[in-house]
């Protein structure tokens, strides 16, 4: 199979203006005779639902949460990236486009790289439109904060809560459509499988969770709008219903999976404190803004934070990474935090946090401003810890947080099935091997508001003329099938332990193996460990109650079936790349220091997986990544 | 610590529910409420029963998904929290918990403490929303608001949609629910223009999808999780006041 990411010929800067000028219209009185199915009502969901309404499309939009509010983008925080250059300090699309490629450790293609960087003007524009209430100058102006990767301030925000007010923007625009009719929305129902017909994406199969009925959904085109699978690991910042199912159908259709194993593991959540855990929460990256990283010197520190003396702490951060600090990217500082942790400088009480600590920053700007600035994460530090973050440091560790995998698409962000697309973090486009702090906001908006809008019409405009599918198609026939016998499996064995019980145990596994280190023994060991596990699961699991009515167990143990196939490719993907890039630190590939050494000769490639079967080896294509605009340079942060 | 739980037990909509007891030991104090859901359905599974459905997400306090009357509060009995964000920790040893289901007539019970709240989006598709279609936008720094406005729209804004100020109310009142929303558009000089046709269709919404009357006992503030403030409701009724005066 060779893959072509179809990027547009010419200048850097021309190519999505040549795009949009050249791509293929659908005519107004055309497009509402031209259904589109898109799964998922998160950020780039909604935006993508409500902007293809607004077009006349008519559209049907699915979620499996009550209400199309609920998903997860919601619960993002800390800001949007935009290159306004409203501070004067220098930024620019290009360089946003180079900080993104650099922060992405150059896997990524340029095209589309730069193409986010130039969409992300409209879409402040877009949200303030919305009535997004964005953090404000008094004198009215928009106000913008630094997140990590980067030397200038151009993050807008607001307050802790920027996911949720541009998830609001999105739903109120989707339920306005809803209102005219031109949006029907699902909710509560769950895609459990493709429909392809002739080889194209014709169609869903969705269970409606409140009745367990099985139904069908047919379409000119289907958008995959699922965001990331990182609740994999089962601990991690991500909602409890987050998964990678949809993904995973659609994969095992045909459409090639991306660089699964890049996951970006955030530096500041809160620690693990016991095994009855659910998840692992963010505390906003912008806190690394003002507050200052650290541990002990000492391995043995029985002292409270505040009776270490300054000489005593270990600024790692900005000891490592002078000209960052506290700044340093991601990938970086959660490496950082595992390396002290490992080597036993770890705090609180089961010796797997570091501190993050706003003395200075509260000393120098005042308690008033820094309450301000991070009122509500520091109460919500309190709720779940019942300490003070004011009085004594936070204690913070690293957890699974975004995949930057997913759906390989091309420039279109169509995957290798025709009429399947995939935006947002449900796709593998735009952050290469680490994202950058506040461009998951960014790239979910624009890939629904800017660019799926003109390449969806590209697709639908060549489907005018085809025949209509209708339901009653064979295909539907069989995909309900197999949806209705995979969950009768599920339902038949009866045997004694629950699905979370295997997806806590996959999570450790995979988080050990397959996590913020590997090695070539280590993912050898995790694919052996997840079959066993596999073969566990389907003679030993639990289901209780029916298929037939609401059955949140049942919900769960098809997500985690699923798990536990995606968990095994990922190691595969991890495994077969020999080089350590962003958020995929082989133990075999460092440097004398420590510092991920890349392979650009023989790995500057994106790896595309396909699926072969329940027991055959999945197959590589690879994607060269070609750079004609910029050199490859060593990622250095220092 | 050890609990006593009294749990609402009802398999669907249409059916006939009941509080069932259960007993839970080795609780830890540092589990969130609804970790120790998770630990009783656990249990449950294993001994072979039905474990208790309830509605849940992000476990952060912002998708707004969970939402239970825990001791007869909305919850429960800590202010300024959702029932993710409650910890064990603020329950005594051997404590008896009563937990049931949002009740009001516009949210019914789909099983055990699992209601349909979707009258709530059906109040924002009547007209919460600015009508901005994806493109039109104009360069976003040639709208000025000021610091003050901004954070006072987004005191609005904050809402997250759990259904506790309705739950709260002796009315079942949808009233803050949606004069957050009202206020949140009407603060800002981009929502301002679509005000009154709004607020008119707004209320008319609210009321037909059965939320009762407000009669201002504020029950509703204090239980909110995002500490949405009554003043939004002193707002709607001016604005939709306003609106209906002027409507001819």
């Amino acid at each position: 199979m060779e893959l072509d990411a179809k990027i547009p010929e010419g200048p850097l800067e021309d190519k999505w203006s040549f795009y949009k000028a050249h791509a293929r219209l659908v005519n107004p009185a055309n497009r509402k005779k031209l259904p589109v199915i898109i799964v998922g009502t998160g950020l780039s969901g909604a935006s993508a639902a409500a902007s293809l309404a607004e077009q006349g499309y008519s559209v049907q939009s699915f979620c499996f949460q009550d209400s199309a509010r609920r998903a997860h983008s919601v619960a993002a925080q800390g800001g949007v990236n935009a290159a306004k250059n409203y501070q004067n300090d220098g930024d620019s699309v290009y360089r946003m486009f180079y900080d993104t490629l650099k922060g992405g450790d150059f896997r990524a293609r340029e095209a589309n790289v730069y193409r986010l960087a130039e969409c992300s003007l409209s879409l402040i524009d877009q949200a303030v439109a919305q009535g997004v209430p964005f953090a404000r100058e008094y004198g009215g102006y928009l106000s913008n904060r630094s997140f990590g990767g980067v030397q200038v301030s151009r993050t807008f925000y607001a307050r802790g809560q920027t996911g949720q007010q541009l998830l609001l923007g999105a739903y109120q625009s989707l339920m306005r459509q809803v209102e005219l009719g031109k949006v029907k929305l699902y909710s509560r129902h769950e895609m459990l499988d493709l429909v392809v017909i002739d080889g194209k994406a014709k169609g869903i199969i969705a269970r409606n969770l409140d009745t367990g009925a099985i139904e069908r959904y047919a379409a000119e085109a289907v958008v995959i709008a699922t965001g990331g699978f990182g609740k994999i690991y089962y601990l991690s910042t991500l909602a409890m219903g987050c998964n990678g199912s949809a993904i995973w159908r659609a994969h095992k259709r045909g459409a090639l999976m991306a660089c699964p194993s890049w996951t970006q593991i955030h530096p500041t959540c809160l620690p693990q404190a016991g095994d009855y855990q659910s998840k692992l929460t963010l505390m906003s990256e912008s806190l690394r803004n003002d507050g200052r990283i650290w541990v002990p010197k000492l391995t043995d520190e029985k002292r409270a934070a505040n009776d270490i003396p300054e000489e005593e702490r270990d600024y790692y951060l900005e000891r490592r990474y002078p000209s960052f600090g506290n700044l340093a990217p991601r990938d970086i500082s959660s490496r950082a935090a595992k390396e002290r942790i490992d080597a036993g400088f770890g705090v609180g009480t089961q010796h797997n946090a570091v501190y993050l600590d706003f003395s200075k920053a509260i000393k120098e700007q005042g308690l008033d401003k820094v309450k301000e600035k991070y009122g509500n994460l520091f109460s919500m530090y309190k709720k779940i810890t019942a300490d003070d973050a004011y009085e004594a440091p936070m204690k913070i560790s690293p957890a699974a947080h975004f995949s930057m995998g997913g759906l390989w698409v091309d420039y279109e962000l169509m995957t290798t099935i025709p009429g399947l697309f995939a935006v947002g973090e449900a796709n593998f486009a735009d952050h290469g091997a680490n994202r950058l702090g506040a461009n998951s906001l960014l790239q979910a908006c624009v890939d629904g508001y800017f660019i799926l809008p003109y390449t969806i019409a590209n697709y639908l405009a060549g489907e005018l003329k085809a025949e209509k599918v209708s339901v009653k198609h064979p295909q539907f026939e069989v995909a309900e099938r197999e949806v209705t016998e995979q969950l009768e499996r599920l339902m038949a064995i009866k045997g004694t332990k629950t699905a979370d019980q295997f997806h806590k145990e996959l999570g450790k596994l995979l988080y050990d193996k397959c996590g913020l280190s590997r090695s070539a023994a280590g993912l050898n060991e995790a694919i052996l460990g997840i079959q066993k596990l596999h073969h566990e699961f389907y003679t030993q699991l639990i289901v209780p109650g029916t298929a037939g009515e609401i059955n949140a167990e049942l919900e769960k143990a098809g997500r985690v079936a699923d798990y536990l196939e995606i968990a095994e490719l990922m190691c595969h993907d991890a495994l077969s790349r020999e080089e350590s890039c962003g958020a995929h630190f082989r133990e075999e590939y460092q440097t004398a220091d420590g510092e991920a050494l890349r392979n650009d000769e023989k790995f500057c490639y994106v790896s595309a997986w396909e699926w072969t079967g329940t027991d055959a080896a999945p197959v590589l294509h690879p994607e060269p990544l070609v750079f004609e605009f910029i050199k490859l340079s060593v990622r250095s942060y220092t | 610590m050890k609990i006593h739980l009294k749990i609402w037990r009802q398999k669907n909509a249409a059916a006939e529910g009941k509080m069932v007891d259960y007993d839970l030991d080795k609780v830890d104090v540092h589990m969130s409420f609804l970790e120790m859901m998770d630990t009783l359905n656990e249990q449950l599974i294993l001994k072979g029963e039905i474990p208790v459905e309830f509605d849940h997400d992000c476990r952060e306090g912002i998708c707004g998904a969970c939402g239970m009357m825990i001791n007869g509060q909305a919850h429960g009995p800590v202010a300024g929290l959702t029932a993710c964000q409650l910890h064990m920790r603020e329950f005594k040893d051997g404590e008896t918990i009563y937990v049931e289901p949002f009740r009001a007539l516009a949210f019914p019970v789909k099983r055990d403490l699992k209601i349909d709240r979707s009258a709530f989006d059906r109040i924002i598709q009547s007209g919460g929303f600015i009508s901005a279609n994806t493109g039109q936008p104009a360069e976003a720094n040639t709208l000025l608001v000021t610091h003050e406005e901004a954070e006072s729209a987004f005191d609005s804004a904050a809402c997250i949609g759990c259904g506790a100020c309705v739950a709260t109310c002796k009315n079942s009142s949808a009233a803050l629910f949606t004069s957050a929303k009202i206020s949140h558009l009407a603060k800002l000089p981009q929502g301002e223009k679509e005000t009154a046709k709004r607020v008119l269709k707004m209320v008319t919404r609210m009321d037909a999808e059965g939320f009762g009357h407000c009669s201002n006992t504020e029950a509703c503030e204090v239980k909110c999780p995002q500490g949405i403030s009554v003043l939004n409701i002193a707002r709607m009724n001016w604005e939709y006041t306003k609106a209906a005066v002027l409507k001819d």
